[in-house]
């Protein structure tokens, strides 16, 4: 149970930053998770915290002690690796004590504790199996196992689900999440799947070219985005984007003009926007509606996709732009067909041509 | 071989199958048995002879008298002790070098490929040249650069081959398979995780702790395998001890292999020679069962 604790982390090799400059708290009992496009230093910026890379410059704290030049073991942490990274040629007792064992304590004890440990992962009948001749959810078990022996201040986790089939990995995901319920300890997490981060995170990172986009809870990046990137990353599938042009700006709202000719009236600051300019307009899926009435666009239904529960259709808009409508299952929306569709402009985000977002005239209250 | 009946039906009886695919492996399998066994089968025929080229009149059937003569001198217990002491050593000390090299070399230095390059170079040198090298140009006592160096020091100079043969043989042999041993244990320590390294040291193993728990068993098989062909080729070592010592001083470097050169082509006597043929294929296949053994216990884990 700690914090942890970045200030202006950088990582250079010989070529190019890795990480140009990341400022970030995280509180004790905290799950946070890096969350980033493949490339973006997430990866990195977590082995720096666990010892595995230097650290250019900067102060790592942990409890508010500079980590910068202890070596891995000594900070208090234990990693999961995206391959496990089991030691094949000892059995799971073996494995998971292998850090006690290093630090001289007695055999005993050690299995002890191994034993302990297997109980809370249920995988007591596994104990004197090798790594080969366990399922990858189990071997994910014994990596997780293996962490949890050695009793550390922060749990790190590499893209631990990434190796695993689909069901597997909901399953994994939920018994995370209990595990963290049940250790209440700080654990820092690193994916590129956006589910994982939505559903297990107290604090989503988003990452992009080694600086942090924006820090907050799932339903804040979701909500209030801080610029077209994070808009774009959060949510699946992702935001419809517009470009339209302003025709009118008062302090409660701003007034753009779709592609098709229609207006529409987004409450937001008017900050510096003026008539004539040419914002981004973002809204997501979830939110449209095929709308006959109040219809504020038309377009041609190009690509269907059912999911059974879900619909999701992808419309070509008089722009040439093509918008995703997310719908009910059992829509009667065909190919090919005209569809009207309504943009409510409480819904809509507007970010301004340097991408950043036109913050709202009142901030959506988050549930959570 | 299957891939050829691949098509049939699946409930097909396997005996069908080797009845097709019989004439296919059969000229390899006739091939090699004509290849392993006439020879075998001459060797024991005169070995059971008596047949000494220098006394063309002495033939006939000898019966055991070749194997009862040969098991009663000394001098063939002297050479199978001498064979193995030179494999043993060679064995040991290119697994234990070859294992720290490949360590070694497979860390990030400035010139590593071209340092890796060098290393490996000695092994393309034939040996009966690498021999020549290492006898006139390194350890002979007034034109060898070991007794220059030695005498530089004041320390007078060794002659290798008189006072150490056996040390001598196996110094050069090690020297020419240190290089393969290094290659084969390079390439599987590349193969190595390197998340499993991170584990360790996350898990709070120093670089001793990683080279014990987690270098040496990913190796074992690697070192096993090595092992196992090392074997065969050291049992036969015949070029160096023939270009450098001749199997002396007396028989102190005369291993199985220059013994039955000596009792073919110095004595003649080919009835000797391949009973003791024989008796290196035997020993030969004591050892190999024993490393067979080990190999199979490691590729189990």
């Amino acid at each position: 149970m700690s914090t942890v604790t970045l200030r202006d982390i950088r990582k250079r090799y010989t070529d190019a930053d890795v990480i140009k400059g990341v400022d970030l708290d995280i509180n004790d009992g905290e799950f946070v998770v890096f969350v980033g496009p493949s490339g973006c230093g997430k990866s990195t910026l977590l082995r720096m915290i666990a010892g595995l890379e230097e650290i250019t410059s900067g102060d790592l704290l942990i409890d508010s002690d500079r980590m910068n030049d202890v070596p891995p073991d000594k900070r208090g942490l234990a990693m999961v690796f995206q391959t496990y990274a089991l030691y094949p040629h000892m059995t799971v007792a073996e494995n998971m004590a292998f850090s006690l064992r290093l630090a001289g304590v007695p055999k005993a004890r050690r299995h002890e504790r191994a034993q302990d440990v297997a109980r809370i992962l249920q995988l007591e009948p596994l104990l004197n199996r090798k790594p080969r001749a366990l399922s990858g959810g189990q071997r994910q078990r014994v990596a997780i196992g293996r962490a949890l022996v050695r009793n550390p201040k922060v749990f790190l986790f590499d893209e631990p689900l990434s190796n695993l089939d689909a069901a597997l990995r909901v399953q994994m995901r939920i018994e995370l999440a209990s595990l963290h319920d049940t250790l209440k300890s700080t654990m820092i997490y690193v994916t590129h799947d956006q589910v994982e981060a939505m559903t297990l995170a107290d604090k989503i990172v988003v990452l992009q070219g080694g600086v942090i986009e924006q820090v907050g809870s799932p339903l804040d990046l979701y909500h209030h985005p801080h610029n077209l990137f994070v808009a774009g990353f959060i949510g699946s599938p992702r935001m419809n984007f517009l470009t339209v042009t302003v025709t009118d700006v008062n302090s409660s709202a701003t007034t753009v003009k779709l592609p098709g000719g229609e207006t529409i009236s987004i409450p937001v600051q008017p900050r510096n926007l003026a008539v004539g300019d040419r914002p981004t307009l973002g809204i997501r899926p979830e939110h449209l509606r095929f709308d006959r009435t109040n219809a504020t666009i038309h377009g041609e239904v190009k690509v269907v996709e059912r999911l059974g529960g879900e619909t999701f259709a992808y419309v070509n808009l008089p722009g040439g732009d093509t918008m995703v409508v997310k719908t009910d299952g059992d829509t009667p929306v065909q190919l090919h067909d005209q569809v009207p569709i309504y943009l409510n402009g409480d819904r809509c985000h507007l970010f301004d041509p340097q991408g950043m977002t036109i913050p709202r005239a009142e901030l959506r209250p988050l549930t959570v | 071989m299957s891939s050829t009946l691949a098509v049939k039906p699946h409930n097909t009886k396997t005996s069908k199958r080797q009845v097709a695919t019989l004439p296919l492996v059969a000229p390899s399998v006739l091939v090699l048995l004509i290849w392993m066994i006439v020879p075998l089968l001459m060797t024991l025929w005169f070995s059971l002879q008596r047949y000494n080229l220098l006394n063309p009149a002495n033939t006939g059937f000898a019966g055991l008298n070749n194997y009862i003569s040969l098991l009663s001198t000394s001098s063939l217990w002297i050479s199978i002790f001498n064979t193995l002491v030179l494999v043993g050593s060679v064995l040991v000390i290119t697994i234990a070098l070859g294992t720290l090299l490949a360590v070694l070399f497979n860390e990030e230095f400035w010139g590593r490929s071209i340092a890796r390059l060098l290393a490996i170079a000695p092994f393309f040198v034939m040996p009966t040249v690498s021999a020549l090298i290492w006898k006139n140009m390194l350890m002979h006592p007034v034109n060898g650069l070991f007794a220059f160096v030695t005498r530089s020091l004041g320390l007078g100079s060794i002659d290798w081959f008189a006072q150490y043969p056996m040390l001598s043989v196996i110094l050069i042999v090690s020297w020419e398979w240190l290089p393969f041993a290094l290659l084969i244990l390079l390439t599987a320590i590349q193969s190595l995780d390197h998340e499993q390294v991170e584990a360790a040291r996350m898990d709070g193993a120093k670089s001793t702790a990683i080279f014990r728990f987690i270098t040496l068993p990913h190796l074992g098989r690697a070192i096993a395998v090595l092992a196992m062909i090392e074997m065969i080729f050291f049992l036969t070592i015949f070029a160096e001890i023939f270009v450098t010592t001749s199997g002396g001083p007396g028989l102190a470097t005369t291993n199985l292999a220059y013994f039955i050169y000596l009792r073919a082509l110095f004595e003649f006597d080919v009835g000797g020679a391949s009973a003791a043929g024989l008796i290196a294929v035997i020993l030969a296949n004591i050892v190999a069962i024993f490393l067979m053994r080990l190999v199979a216990r490691n590729l189990d884990v």
